[in-house]
Formats: structure tokens, sequence, C-alpha cells
């Protein structure tokens, strides 16, 4: 697990979108704006979004954690918030 | 070929679990062998197979316990890597007619044979989905598809195990896990010394099974050949349940 000081909002930014793009979204289209719906990113995708999440960071998110987040700045700034 | 891992079988120190954990090793997987009281049981497994040239280790813990299966991953995890091959075999029995089970015998099965494995699952399926494989087994019996009077709570809790395999199966499909089941009939183990008086005639094959012979089974669902093969639900049984 990283130390605190490297759970910078760039970083989590960086992991997200790759994550994203390794479940399958066009990675042209990833931005902290974009909706899941948009990039056709679904609730099992999300389940692995959190598994990177947490081995990357060590923050554990929940399936009630998730459920009302729509887009990618909202979990990007989720996480920020959690490892802080 | 199966990415870089390892197997975790539930209830190994003896029975079916200890057959599971010996074919798994066979098949090149290093294996956590759990269990909760039979330390001695579990050594010798885990003996077993590092003498044969397998890797394997023995991990204590009550998975009744709600925090049971993160210390046990984590402990495996340490060991030898993701756990991506789960078999869940921890077991017990507390027979007794309905309108006389106390409530302490229905939450000691249901605990113990259904919701620890579904702790176990939902703990392991984040790494399988990474490693876009995995291969969930879980142990459940012919007392699941028909009815065995006396075993209420048993019969519920592996009915309860067969459905929970054929949802969680459809939910991860697409990532390359596998969840299927095993239903075993009547098998010469600790768990059944006493359950089998008289029940050898209603065995088409007229005898009870082996660990071995259900063994060899979870050993086909967890390998690379059964790749297509999800939300199933195999009896080994000699025909009982036909």
């Amino acid at each position: 697990m990283p130390t605190e000081a490297e759970v910078t909002t760039d970083r989590v930014e960086q992991v997200i979108f790759d994550g994203l793009a390794e479940v399958g979204a066009d990675r042209e289209q990833i931005s902290r704006e974009s909706t899941f719906e948009a990039l056709e990113v679904d609730s099992l995708d999300l389940v692995e979004i959190a598994q990177i999440v947490e081995d990357e960071f060590g923050v554990e998110l929940e399936g009630d954690d998730v459920k009302d987040l729509r887009n990618v700045g909202e979990v990007i700034d989720l996480v920020v918030a959690r490892s802080s | 070929m199966a990415p870089e891992g390892c197997a975790l079988v539930t209830g190994a120190a003896g029975g079916i679990g200890a057959a599971v954990a010996r074919a798994l090793a066979a098949d090149g997987w290093p294996v956590g062998v759990s269990y909760r009281s039979d330390a001695e049981g579990a050594d010798r497994v885990a003996s077993e197979i590092e003498d044969g040239g397998g890797r394997a280790v023995a991990l204590a813990g009550d998975l009744r316990a709600d925090d049971a299966a993160d210390s046990l991953f984590a402990a495996l995890e340490e060991h030898f890597g993701p756990v991506l091959v789960l078999v869940n075999n921890a077991g017990v029995r507390a027979d007794g007619l309905s309108p006389q089970l106390a409530d302490e015998q229905w939450e000691q099965v249901i605990d113990t044979n259904l919701s620890a494995a579904f702790r176990t699952t939902r703990r392991a399926l984040g790494p399988m989905l990474r490693a876009r494989f995995g291969r969930i087994v879980n142990v459940a019996s012919v007392v699941g598809l028909r009815a065995n009077a006396g075993q209420a709570n048993y019969a519920a809790s592996k009915a309860g195990l067969i459905g929970f395999t054929r949802t969680v199966a459809v939910e991860v499909a697409r990532r390359g896990v596998t969840v299927n089941a095993v239903a075993p009939g009547f098998v010469e183990t600790r768990l059944t010394e006493g359950a089998g008086n008289g029940i050898i005639d209603a065995i088409p094959a007229r005898r009870v099974g082996t660990p071995e012979e259900v063994a060899a089974c979870v050993r086909f669902l967890t390998s690379e050949a059964a790749s297509y093969v999800t939300a199933t639900t195999l009896t080994v049984d000699g025909g009982l349940s036909a």
C-alpha cells in the first residue's frame, strides 16, 4: 500500500483512468466529466474499479459507496477523500 | 494457461476437502489448507502435499466469524499470491426433525455451510475479476436437490448454496470466472458417519463414494478444460438423485 503522501488527486485520476480503460472504456472518451453510462461502464466494471482502488490505495469502496456515483470525477473525489 | 496464484480449500483437514487439496496440488496449484479445529489433520495434508513436491500451508480460522475470510485470504496472499481457485467445502451437520431443531442447530449449519461460502466468495472475486481468471467450486450435496428427513437445516444450506452458485456465476461469467457446484451423494467421511444406515440399497451404484471421486470432479471444474462450464451443479452420487 502506498504512503498517504503518494495519494494525490493526480495519482488517483491516473489509476482510475487506466482502470476504466482496462475494463473496456474508450480511453479517448475518459475524463472527469464522463458518465459511466456514456463510457458503457456497468456495475461489474465498477466492482473491478473498486478492486483496483483497493489494491493501489488500500481504500475499500463498497456497493453503497458507489451506487449513486454517476461520473468519473465523483469516484476520484471519493477515493481522495477516503485516503486523506 | 492460468495466471500465477493459488487455491484455497476450506474444511480441508480431512475427507473431501483433503482429497480436493491433494488433487489441486497435483495440478500445480499452491494450496491453502483451511481448517477450524483439526490442526493435526490440516498439517498432515499440507505435509503430504509438500512431501510430494507441491506447495501448501495449513491455515486456521473459524469461517463463521465476520472477519475470518479477510484474515484467511490476507495470510494466503502473503504466502502464494492471489487466490484464483476457491473451493468452499467447509460444512457441518446438526441433524434432527424440523419440529425439534433448535435455533442454534439451524444457525450453526446455515452459518458454516452457506454464509461462510458467501463471505469467502465475496472476498475472492475482486482479484479473480482483475486476473480475468477464477474458479469457484461450492461443495453442495444431493440433500440440496432431494429430501432427506432429519436434515432440513442441512438441505436449506445446500439448496441455498446451489442457488448462490448459479447467481454468482452469471454475474461474473464474462470475466473468465466460473462458479460451479458439486453435489456429492453418500461419501464415506467423518461428516457422514452414522448417516447412511441402510442407504446402500437406494444407491443405483450399490456403494458409497470416496472423497477422491468427488475431488476428481472438482479438479475438472477448476481446470482450463472446464473454461466454458459455469453455473452448473455436478452430482457425484452413484445415481442416487436420478
